[in-house]
């Protein structure tokens, strides 16, 4: 009976919730569109793997090998050769601008020397400003101009192709053989998506109350924390769950990614990572107080999880102190769960940690939102 | 059961180390309706809140209803119905849906019919679908009200029901509190209105954190014991600045054409006036109003003194 009483509570919580959501037509609209414009944005602009950088030649020797290693760059696909340079200073001057990534010096008499068997120098100037933009390119350059040299080499020139190695490293790029930035990005901006907005929504729940002065009257009703929780976060499941659809439709049929494992897994690994994050915005809604404070909060939260969860940069370069940090983050665990069953069709032996990890969250988090909870005006 | 709907002592309020409320004593019989008074700050609503468990006193101790109101603040409200001094229900929800959801709240019993007869009694049936933030004052106060008594409550805790809305609402509004009283509710109304005081079985006003008097209305007026005349007559309104500060007068005010002098000390009081008889203005003693009684206890108690409690 008392449990009957109580799940009346959350009920009433519940629906009182949802027509508020649904009344409120601008973040109802923002809710949906939000995951829309977010994905095709970044599903389409983020890229790891940089191709087609603005390049500079600085050219002293002109000859057939020399317009081989050239075009040899160019067909790479990583270089694109817009300009040839008069002088190395204006090459620099380029460089140091930003309007190349990269200029190709070739010295005067080179092709004289590569006969010769001198080993002549080829020097690639990069910009590695950001190493992630140039890295790629770079680590490329040797074996473009190897190849070049190994189809112009021909005849009596053959003894001056590069020996074969002693040994042959065989690489298996598992689970993104072609290096597509999309199959990681897309399931990741789930999580991200997923964490912005269920943070962020419930981190108002109460604040709203005590600013539009409802808070009064709502505390003068007999409710407990727990249903007062419960009745905030359940009616935002949804509301997640229908983002996840969007984003999951979105991920097959506009960047076709492809998913692995079962579809069940994954969502009820969505489920738990939801239900974390709005019981997480739920807590700052009891700390914060008042909207532009939830919101902070919100802020303050989302960046680390941006940045310090694997989703930007790769998790394992991170020093142990940081890996420790994005391990109390629940998108670590998630992405862990949704690149995993997307694209390694990891099953619930691989997760089942990520499954305990954000179950352990909810438990501390959850735990912390009700002892914070206001149950009087002081 | 227990025969005292509040029996609450020594309560007292800081916030931030000021003392908004400074020990208050307070036993209400149940079944009565009881006026709290006092000017704006007093702590009418402080103590109010403290009592239904929306607030945990500084000092003291207390019960409502029975229950203690530091430990058992979940069943007081359960069976309590307070009704806040700004609108509180929510503004973007339909008259219904704000009943409704007070209904789902408390688990009531046959719902759906319990929201028509409430609407029904409110005259809002045809409107219950518009907004509640779309209503007037009057309307706002009696959706309220309807509101936070659906579920029966023993106690009714009213704070300045009728602030801001027009004296036939506010008849309404009291023959409404009236029926509610008659059905055994036990009513705490907060008001600055004398009229509304003289309609409370008993008075109790308070100023700067503290009780200054309570009672029934006549015995307030009497324990007071202000002798007021009334002055009428030609330029009568001249008078009052002179009267100001004359040995014996306490206060002066006008009720409309008229002049209210009181004090209460009668032989210097009577000195006082006789200097102003004339033909043109003729004193007549009165019998003091609840207001004139108020204004002198306020004047009693001074300053406040609280910024330093």
């Amino acid at each position: 009976m008392k449990l009957f009483a109580s799940l009346g509570r959350v009920y009433a919580i519940m629906a009182k919730e949802l027509v508020q959501m649904r009344r409120d037509r601008m973040t109802f609209a923002m809710m949906l569109a939000l995951p829309i414009i977010q994905l095709i944005l970044f599903g389409f602009a983020i890229n790891t793997d940089p191709k087609s950088l603005p390049t500079a030649v600085y050219a002293e020797d002109n000859s057939p090998v020399v317009r081989r290693i050239l075009s040899a760059f160019e067909q790479s696909g990583y270089y694109q050769l817009l300009r040839r340079a008069d002088s190395p200073q204006q090459g620099s001057d380029w460089l140091a601008k930003g309007e190349v990534s990269f200029v190709i010096h070739i010295p005067e008499g080179f092709t004289r020397r590569l006969i010769r068997g001198e080993h002549p120098q080829l020097l690639v100037e990069a910009d590695a400003s950001d190493p992630a933009a140039a890295s790629n390119a770079i680590s490329q350059a040797r074996e473009i101009v190897n190849q070049a040299l190994g189809t112009e080499l021909k005849g009596p020139l053959q003894y001056l192709r590069s020996p074969p190695p002693q040994v042959d490293v065989v690489v298996h790029k598992r689970y993104n053989p072609e290096g597509i930035t999309q199959y990681n990005i897309v399931p990741g901006l789930l999580g991200v998506i997923l964490t912005m907005t269920c943070v962020m929504i419930t981190s108002m729940a109460m604040t709203r109350e005590s600013e539009r002065g409802n808070l009064e009257n709502l505390l003068a009703m007999p409710t407990r924390p727990h249903e007062m929780m419960l009745g905030k976060i359940c009616p935002y499941i949804l509301v997640g769950l229908v983002q996840t659809l969007v984003i999951l439709s979105a991920a097959k049929y506009l960047f076709d990614v492809p998913f692995f494992g079962s579809l069940g897994l994954l969502l009820a690994g969505v489920m738990v990572f939801i239900f974390a994050n709005l019981c997480l915005g739920f807590t700052f809604s009891t700390v914060a107080r008042s909207q532009m404070q939830a919101m902070q909060m919100t802020f303050f939260f989302f960046l680390p999880s941006i940045l310090l969860s694997g989703f930007m940069f790769p998790f394992r370069g991170m020093p142990v102190w940081a890996q420790s940090i994005g391990e109390v983050l629940p998108l670590t665990h998630f992405l862990r769960m949704v690149r995993g069953v997307m694209l390694k069709g990891n099953g619930m032996p691989e997760l089942q940690q990520e499954f305990l990890a954000l179950t352990l969250f909810i438990l501390v988090v959850g735990t912390v939102a009700i002892l914070r909870y206001r149950r009087t005006l002081d | 059961m227990n025969e005292l709907a509040i029996d609450v002592s020594g309560l007292v309020k800081r916030f931030n180390n000021k003392a908004v409320v400074r020990g208050v004593d307070l036993q209400m019989p149940r079944g009565q309706v009881w006026g709290f008074l006092g000017p704006n700050g007093s702590g009418k609503t402080t103590t109010i809140r403290m009592i239904c468990g929306l607030l945990e006193p500084s000092a003291g101790e207390g019960r409502c209803l029975g229950f203690d109101i530091r430990r058992q603040a979940r069943k007081i409200k359960d069976a309590t119905g307070y009704m806040t001094q700004k609108f509180s229900f929510w503004e973007d929800l339909t008259i219904r849906e704000n009943l409704e959801f007070v209904a789902r709240l408390y688990n009531l019993s046959g719902r759906k019919k319990l929201v028509d007869t409430t609407l029904d009694k409110l005259g809002l049936t045809e409107r219950q679908g518009q907004l509640s933030g779309a209503l007037s004052g009057g309307w706002k106060q009696r959706l309220a009200l309807a509101a936070v008594t659906m579920h029966k409550p023993d106690l009714l805790l009213l704070d300045e029901p009728t602030a801001g809305v027009d004296p036939q609402a506010r008849r309404d509004f009291w023959d409404e509190i009236h029926q509610l009283s008659n059905q055994g509710m036990t009513v705490l109304v907060s008001t600055h209105y004398m009229d509304e005081a003289e309609r409370c079985d008993q008075i109790v006003y308070l100023a700067h954190g503290n009780i200054l008097t309570q009672g029934k209305v006549d015995d307030v007026i009497e324990k007071a014991g202000l002798i007021t005349f009334q002055g009428k007559g030609h330029n009568v309104r001249l008078l009052a600045e002179q009267l100001k500060g004359v040995s014996g007068v306490e206060h002066v005010a006008f009720f409309g054409a008229a002049l209210h002098v009181s004090g209460r000390d009668r032989v210097s009081l009577e000195k006082a006036i006789a200097a102003f008889a004339n033909d043109d203005v003729n004193w007549q003693e009165i019998q003091a109003s609840l207001e004139d009684t108020f204004i002198s206890l306020m004047q009693d108690a001074g300053k406040d003194t609280r910024e330093h409690g």
